[in-house]
């Protein structure tokens, strides 16, 4: 499992009281454990064996019995493929551009503004004050002010950015531009977490063995950051692939930019194909698990795990 | 399996780091324990979709003297206070009180909700729910509603002649409409003053991307099909269907329909995100109230979809009787004008154009409200189908929506 990748495995212990288990530290999981065999573990099983389900002989809309139809994940894959390298096209796509905008954000707020704390708290509200209000809203917002007759979209036919025909939304361009912004407070808080914490005087010492402004951001500052930029963009990849709000055909998409979330919940919800929505979660969590073991791997920061 | 770390120096750290190694060692243990018995618990409970029918709850309305009634937003007259008169009045005639609730948002959000409570015959916290034709069939094949007692329900013999045999439901035993409507076409007025007259006008170049169509098979494919000369109340089959998902998809393709959605599909109306598009009438009376008579609305000329949201008893509610009360106080032609006049759906009762005229004669010349003889007989029911149609035909349709194609 990925999991194992997460945890360093100790060798056998030679050390006899670190082998005794302490019933203390057991007690005190309890509750915790408890609480993932519940939410977590059941309803993960659950998921798993619905996957499999195969249709009742006979049977009406929504009706399967257990079985072990492994063919429902192939034609998940086989129908849906579009689907599932969109998912991950938009969310890699919208970390990205999270990063880009966020990345000198945080570093304004956490580095530059250190001089004058009441900005700093300012600025740090403004990158929360979003979330006072429902995303569903915002996003709605958005919607409004992309629509066709409005403000933004008149004004960029009239400049001929737009062709007379275009739109904005129901477009690749509206989803992903809807992820980036419901994600940035997600990619800002952790990086501004470590930047904010970035000893200066490190670059201090990179001036002063004559390394260029950009030298030093890239050996010393991105190196430093990295557990923010680990964690922020973490925070934004894995539930942007699974969102199904942004690219819903009644929020900015359509149907040219639906995404796995939109298939589940059309197969969950509409056609009561359960199993089909079952694998296709089944899929999504799997592809992040491996995605996301290999780029924390990668990037040398399991410690944030 | 990746190689282990070196431990820090430090011998408390390691000794720390070891002792907390171990624990997630017992915790591995232990979580195998329980997803074996989580196993068992998941096989123990009934499969997807039970096999046997539930049995209805005892009846409990003489002694319990309320109702739980989930129904749709906007779907019952209320005052400016935030009060019910309809239903306090009937409190004050029955002594019966009612909980109103919007909890019916969409069809398949609801059943989603409430479907593995009512295979096992329980309680859904609700006695009454007014849910479309579609669901209702479906609804009453699985065996998930309870027999309604006509006895208890002499104001029935209010109800349309015309909705008083179904196919999903013969002789009204298990399900009472409560309102119904068109889904026909809109246009706005001021930005596409020529207007429409049927389905085929929708697909005019000038209208290109700026078409919206409901999320609803039943509404957007029945008018698709009515428009290619198919009676879809009549026995019509797969052939009929697929030429009509053809046309559809390939407007989709072409970028000809630019929004297939539900309820939202008002906003882009009044964004004019769309110019055109296929509605419910109902929505387009409240349109016009609050934005000045922007939209034109008509039944298509080959024929429009009708509709009806209906009165069912969940199979676990023990307050059938109390709901039958409920059924015949509101199929009193007055009370159903007072509705009506809120609401702006048609009526299923017999006379409430009458008692309408004492309330708004405006209202009661309506044709969306009250609609005449020429507009109803130009509107079908799309017929009830059976579970395997209803798995592809809705695949088929789902597929577009997804973009699939």
């Amino acid at each position: 499992m990925a999991f194992a990748a997460f945890s360093s495995q100790a060798a056998p212990s030679t050390d006899p009281v670190a082998r005794r288990r302490s019933p203390v530290a057991l007690f005190l999981l309890l509750p915790g454990i408890l609480y993932l065999v519940l939410f977590f573990l059941t309803p993960l099983v659950s998921l798993l064996l619905t996957s499999f389900q195969a249709p009742r002989e006979f049977g009406d809309i929504g009706q399967f019995d257990y079985a072990f139809r492994w063919q429902n994940y192939v034609e998940v894959v086989t129908t849906y493929w579009p689907h599932i390298a969109r998912s991950f096209g938009y969310a890699l796509a919208a970390t990205f551009f999270a990063l880009l905008i966020s990345y000198p954000l945080a570093y304004f707020i956490g580095v530059k503004a250190r001089r004058w704390p009441l900005l700093q708290s300012l600025m740090l509200v403004l990158v929360i004050a979003p979330f006072f209000i429902s995303f569903l809203l915002r996003t709605l917002a958005w919607k409004q002010l992309f629509s066709d007759e409005s403000f933004v979209v008149q004004s960029l036919k009239a400049l001929s950015l737009l062709g007379p025909e275009a739109h904005v939304t129901g477009t690749a361009f509206s989803v992903i531009f809807g992820l980036t912004y419901n994600f940035i407070p997600f990619m800002t808080l952790p990086l501004y977490t470590t930047l904010e914490r970035l000893d200066l005087r490190y670059l201090e010492a990179g001036n002063d063995l004559y390394a260029s402004p950009f030298h030093v951001f890239r050996k010393v500052t991105i190196p430093l950051s990295m557990p923010g930029i680990v964690a922020g963009t973490l925070l934004t990849f894995i539930p942007a692939a699974g969102d199904y709000i942004n690219a819903s055909r009644d929020f900015l998409g359509g149907t040219g930019t639906q995404m796995m979330g939109n298939v589940i919940e059309a197969n969950f919800l509409v056609l009561q194909n359960f199993p089909a929505a079952a694998a296709l979660s089944i899929i999504l969590m799997t592809v992040i698990l491996v995605i996301v073991s290999i780029y924390v791997k990668r990037s040398g920061t399991e410690d944030l795990l | 399996m990746m190689k282990s770390k070196p431990l820090p120096a430090d011998p408390m750290i390691r000794q720390l780091i070891r002792q907390a190694q171990n624990a997630q060692m017992g915790r591995r243990t232990l979580l195998a324990g329980a997803g074996a018995g989580a196993t068992a618990l998941a096989l123990a409970a009934c499969s997807s979709g039970a096999a046997v029918k539930p049995t209805a709850a005892a009846d409990t309305s003489a002694t319990d003297k309320i109702i739980r009634w989930d129904n749709w937003a906007l779907y019952v007259d209320v005052d400016d206070a935030g009060n019910y008169p309809t239903l306090d009045a009937f409190k004050a005639q029955t002594g019966i009180s009612v909980k109103y609730t919007e909890a019916v948002d969409d069809n398949n959000s609801y059943y989603g909700k409430v479907k593995d409570q009512l295979a096992l015959g329980q309680d859904i916290g609700a006695d009454a729910v007014c849910l479309t034709d579609w669901m209702v069939s479906r609804m009453i094949r699985f065996g998930y509603t309870q027999e309604l007692d006509h006895a208890n329900i002499p104001n029935l013999a209010n109800l349309l002649p015309s909705l008083q045999d179904v196919d999903f439901d013969p002789g009204r035993a298990m399900s009472v409409p409560w309102q119904g409507g068109f889904a026909g076409l809109a246009w706005n007025k001021e930005k596409y003053p020529q207007g429409l007259t049927s389905v085929e006008d929708l697909w005019a170049p000038e209208l290109k991307g700026r078409v919206g169509v409901l999320s609803e098979m039943r509404d957007t494919m029945g008018l698709i099909m009515l428009d290619q000369g198919v009676d879809i109340s009549g026995t019509w089959g797969e052939e009929e269907f697929t030429a009509a998902i053809d046309e559809f998809k390939k407007q989709v393709s072409d970028g000809q329909i630019r929004n297939i959605k539900g309820n939202s599909y008002k906003e882009d109306l009044a964004n004019e995100d769309t110019l055109a598009a296929i509605v419910w009438s109902g929505d387009i009376v409240q349109l016009n109230a609050e934005n000045g008579d922007k939209w034109g609305f008509v039944v298509p000329e080959k024929g429009g979809t009708l509709w009806n949201d209906n009165f069912v008893v969940p199979i676990g509610s023990p307050g059938k009787k109390n709901v039958e009360e409920l059924i015949n106080y509101y199929y009193d032609p007055a009370v159903a004008a007072e509705v009506a006049a809120y609401v702006n759906y048609i009526t299923p009762v017999v006379g409430a154009k009458e008692a309408m005229l004492a309330i708004d004669p405006t209202l009661a010349e309506d044709p969306l409200i009250f609609p005449d003889e020429a507009t109803l007989a130009n509107a079908y029911v799309f017929r009830g189908l059976d579970g395997t149609e209803e798995q592809t035909f809705n695949a088929q349709f789902q597929a577009i929506l997804l973009g699939a194609a």
